[in-house]
């Protein structure tokens, strides 16, 4: 079997080769195009390079000041087709939405066009310095005022900030923006009140901005129990944070009235824009009362997830909080000059008020070229048609799953873009994950699992509006399957998924003796 | 439209099913008074690929792009080459389209991408562990900051005067609403960094020092001297570095006793995009404070057949489980930047690394010593990897803005970063890569001749 060749070099089969379902082992521990792939660490060598650059003199002077570099930093190198094979082999053991449906709820993964990445690309956009001087850089300011003037008009918003980095990021400004408002006013307040169905950035963004957080309950349809909102206002009370659609996948229909109650109270209102999907240009934030919103630019406009960043997240804000958002940001004179508003011209622009800077530089240029391009391709009455089939997509899944699984809301009327389930009814031992899993052997991405906490087993399904009614169809039938089959009490789900380059994989290892960077072998 | 499946006959089908006469009634929970009458106005309506890249050609055409000119910008975004394979893999839809890895078993890749990654941050910098990434150098740095307040149970941060400015602002604006005290000291124009003047203010109830390493102006403080001092009173060290390939050069900050190491790992891989989206890098010397650290770490581990396997790990820092007990302020990480590096990082090596940071170092010591000799300009540092500071007699900025006309962009003006500081108007920052050719130094050095005399 493994019988060394002339050089002495021996194939090593890993642990687990052998062949699932009684199919044979194989030498490699490959398996026709399931490949396995080591690290860099395992395959590279600290003298192997795939670029071409002129050997080093170490006997040239140097101006390094004493500081030059003895000691080997241990990076192992590949030459580019084996780099090429190397992270080519990886991307395959990854789903992507290239690859299939992605009904991840809060997340909407939306097909990302291509045309966005071409236009990111485009030299004058790609490599060009943030320091450059303006005149140089009319384009790219162009391009952040003219998103800018999109983001304030979807929304009927009177400002925008557009630094943040993330939708966290762009929480943290929303809230750093009301802290300043407050304070200008020489009006110190301490708490911030957060829906228990609120995504888990919120509280912690509230915490960091230097708030006490309480929770507002919510009502037995899944949305903030307004009496119990109203109740707790009062003078100490800076901010509501609230989701709008909620993450139950509900649309709040009294926030209009919220907002009027915490404006009274002297307070602002805070919306998280992840859920911005199922309303883009049907519903605008700003009739609502709405005083600041994160949008997610990686969500609503289409901008990649990329396996976990980068994301973007520019803040819309009310004209009480406009004056107060943080540098940089663009202004466009009279003669149609597009002026950066940095630290030295803040005063020139008359923004005396800004709380600070978020970020170095002006936030997520890339992101900002690939989100223009998207509007632009749908125009305002595409956006509209977005939301009307990621909210009809979302209804079709509710009202075709109600029936085998528990559908804690379907009472209240329609979901707006993402369909919320439970675990209710399952047999003893199987829980959501194992339903997920099971998912996985089906050919999809799970949906999102055990959130909001509102729900026991919480599954968010978000399918968006960019599948069609057949992928919408056939997943029915698979999640009526899966689902089945955990009421059922099928003991394969709990070792699924089956068809994965992994089984499940031990978690609580990982975190009882963490290996976060790979070490040498002895 | 292109990007929308459904078709009307699909939207009646499904409209059947759910039981409601149209769409409209699906919306039935948003209040009158939000309800627009038709698509938004002010706002044009949709366009065929073809139309938008057209008008998106015509806005890139309004820049001018750097491999246009004789280039010369720094101060913490440079300008290097990447190979064409990087863009390649960046682009495969398995990575570009995938989400965060919480379902391991269907995101090995992203996963095992992100444990080489942390692999090789942590050596580069001369620390036990890296992180996932960070938004950009400059938050990374603040929640370095914010890190250290919660290691040391001290309040008091330590900036150098020689701190990115930009870095200082985002660490001075978020301390504003922690109750953190930010001691930043102006910086001054030496051609040696003050080691001396930044010692003397740590003190007992300093949590940690921040010092960048090439600093602002350049040049090369000894960190040891700097780390000697901040241990010695229970403080920290932390080291920011913004350009990673200097460390293909210069000792690492963790040899030199930083505590934690942060920084822009921009200039491998991602390229300039008029400042971001960048990548922010973060790593400890000491595994003790591991579970400090902000953001995502990857971890090897097994599946339920005993292969190995990576995952998302030590997750009970993080916002959406400990909500607002949460180490940081950060969700998501720049993944697709970390696979932008870790790629270009793989292709270079050790051996590439190595001489790519020599190739800079020589062109920067070129162009120093050529600029020294145009009549009206000094060179400032005595030491400098690929950036340094020159000072011009005249207002640099002025200067910068002229010789744009013609093609150059001749570096960045110290008055772009420092307003407020008089003496700063004739100082220069002068960036020097690969992508920097003698023949573009002549140029700069010609114009520069021109302007002065």
């Amino acid at each position: 079997m493994n019988a060394p060749n002339k050089s002495g070099w021996k194939p090593t089969a890993p642990a687990g080769s052998e062949g699932k379902f009684g199919g044979p082992p194989t030498t490699t521990g490959n398996k026709a195009l399931m490949l396995e792939e080591k690290l860099i660490f395992e395959i590279g060598t600290p003298d192997t390079t795939g670029v071409d650059l002129p050997e080093v003199d170490d006997s040239a002077p140097n101006k390094l000041g004493g500081m030059r570099r003895d000691a080997e930093i241990g990076l192992p190198g590949l030459s580019e087709p084996e780099t090429v094979r190397h992270y080519t082999r990886l991307s395959r053991q990854n789903y992507g939405i290239d690859l299939g449906f992605f009904p991840l709820g809060s997340c909407t993964m939306k097909h990302n066009p291509r045309l966005n990445e071409k236009v990111a690309r485009m030299p004058g956009f790609a490599d060009v310095h943030p320091l450059q001087p303006v005149d140089t850089v009319q384009g790219a300011l162009g391009v952040i005022n003219e998103l800018a003037h999109w983001l304030i008009t979807l929304t009927g918003m009177h400002g925008v900030a557009m630094s943040p980095k993330a939708g966290a990021h762009g929480e943290l400004c929303g809230i750093l923006c009301i802290r300043a408002a407050l304070e200008a006013r020489g009006d110190a307040r301490k708490v911030v009140l957060v829906p228990e169905s609120a995504h888990g950035t919120n509280p912690a963004t509230a915490a960091f901005a230097g708030y006490a957080v309480e929770d507002i309950p919510a009502n037995s349809d899944g949305r903030v129990d307004l009496e119990a909102l109203k109740a707790r206002l009062g003078p100490d009370v800076a901010a509501v944070m609230i989701t709008n659609p909620n993450t139950c996948g509900l649309f709040e229909p009294d926030l209009r009235e919220i907002s009027d109650a915490v404006h009274a109270a002297g307070g602002f209102v805070y919306c998280d824009g992840a859920n911005f999907n199922a309303i883009v240009g049907r519903v605008r934030p700003g009739d609502l009362g709405v005083d600041a919103m994160h949008i997610n630019l990686h969500k609503t406009f289409s901008t990649p997830h990329g396996g976990g960043g980068p994301g973007s997240g520019p803040v819309v804000l009310s004209e009480a909080l406009s004056p107060f958002g943080p540098l940089p940001f663009t202004a466009r004179t009279d003669d149609g000059v597009i002026h950066l508003v940095e630290e030295e011209t803040a005063s020139e622009f008359g923004h005396t008020k800004a709380f600070g800077r978020m970020t170095a530089f002006h936030g997520q240029m890339g992101m900002y070229t690939r989100a223009l391009t998207y509007m632009l391709s749908h125009g305002a009455d595409g956006l509209k048609q977005v939301s009307e089939d990621a909210v009809l997509n979302a209804n079709y899944i509710l009202r075709s799953m109600e029936d085998v699984l528990h559908a804690p809301y379907a009472h209240s009327g329609p979901c707006m873009h993402e369909a919320l389930f439970g675990d209710k009814g399952f047999a003893e031992g199987l829980s959501t994950i194992d339903l997920a899993k099971g998912l996985i052997d089906e050919g999809y991405h799970p949906m999102t699992m055990y959130f909001p906490l509102v729900v026991h087993g919480a599954m968010l399904v978000e399918p968006t509006e960019t599948e069609s009614k057949a992928t919408i169809d056939q997943f029915i039938t698979a999640f009526r399957s899966v689902a089945e089959r955990a009421k059922a009490g099928d003991e394969l789900l709990k070792t699924a998924p089956h068809y994965a380059p992994r089984s499940r994989l031990d978690e609580t290892l990982a975190a009882r003796k963490p290996v976060l960077a790979y070490v040498d072998p002895e | 439209m292109r990007y929308l499946p459904l078709t009307d006959s699909d939207r009646s089908a499904m409209l059947d099913v759910i039981g409601a006469p149209n769409v409209d009634a699906l919306f039935s929970d948003v209040p009158e008074i939000a309800r627009l009458d038709g698509p938004i106005r002010d706002l044009p309506m949709h366009a065929s690929e073809m139309a938008v890249e057209k008008h998106m050609r015509g806005l890139s055409k309004k820049n001018l792009a750097a491999a246009d000119a004789a280039f010369f910008l720094g101060a913490g975004a440079y300008r290097h080459h990447v190979p064409a394979s990087v863009d390649t893999i960046i682009q495969r839809g398995e990575f570009l389209t995938a989400y965060t890895p919480y379902q391991p078993e269907i995101a090995q890749g992203t996963l095992q991408m992100l444990f080489e990654f942390q692999s090789q941050v942590a050596r580069l910098y001369g620390c036990v562990v890296a992180n996932a990434s960070m938004y950009d150098g400059s938050t990374a740095c603040w929640e370095a900051v914010a890190m250290a307040g919660r290691v040391t149970k001290r309040s008091k941060a330590v900036l150098s005067g020689a701190l990115h400015p930009h870095y200082t602002e985002v660490v001075k604006t978020m301390a504003k609403f922690t109750g953190d005290t930010i001691a930043a000291a102006q910086p001054s124009i030496q051609a040696d960094p003050d080691n001396a003047g930044l010692i003397s203010r740590i003190d007992a109830d300093t949590s940690c020092v921040v010092v960048q390493y090439p600093d602002i102006l350049g040049r090369l403080p000894d960190l040891e001297e700097i780390a000697a001092a901040a241990h010695a009173v229970g403080a920290l060290l932390i080291a920011v570095n913004t350009e990673p390939v200097a460390l293909g050069a210069i000792k690492s900050p963790g040899e030199l006793g930083a505590d934690i190491v942060v920084g822009e790992g921009q200039a491998l891989g991602v390229g300039l995009q008029f400042g971001g989206p960048y990548l922010g890098l973060f790593a400890v010397r000491d595994k003790k404070h591991v579970r400090q650290m902000p953001g995502r770490l990857c971890g090897e581990t097994v599946d339920a057949d005993g292969r190995r396997g990576f995952v998302l790990t030590l997750s009970t820092r993080e916002q959406h489980i400990r909500r607002e007990k949460a180490t940081s302020n950060i969700c998501t990480n720049s993944g697709l930047c970390a696979l932008a590096f870790t790629v270009h990082m793989t292709l270079l090596g050790e051996k590439g690394l190595r001489q790519l940071a020599a190739e800079n170092h020589r062109l920067a010591c070129i162009a120093a010593e050529k600029l020294a000799a145009v009549p009206g300009v000094t060179v400032l540092n005595h030491s400098f990897f690929n950036e340094f500071t020159i000072l011009v007699d005249g207002d640099a900025r002025q200067i910068v803005r002229d010789l744009a006309e013609d093609n150059i962009l001749a570096g960045v003006s110290l008055a772009r970063l420092y307003p407020d500081v008089e003496e700063f108007t004739r100082g220069l920052l002068v960036a020097v890569t690969e992508t920097t050719s003698e023949e573009d130094i002549e140029t700069l050095c010609a114009a520069l001749k021109e302007k002065l005399s």
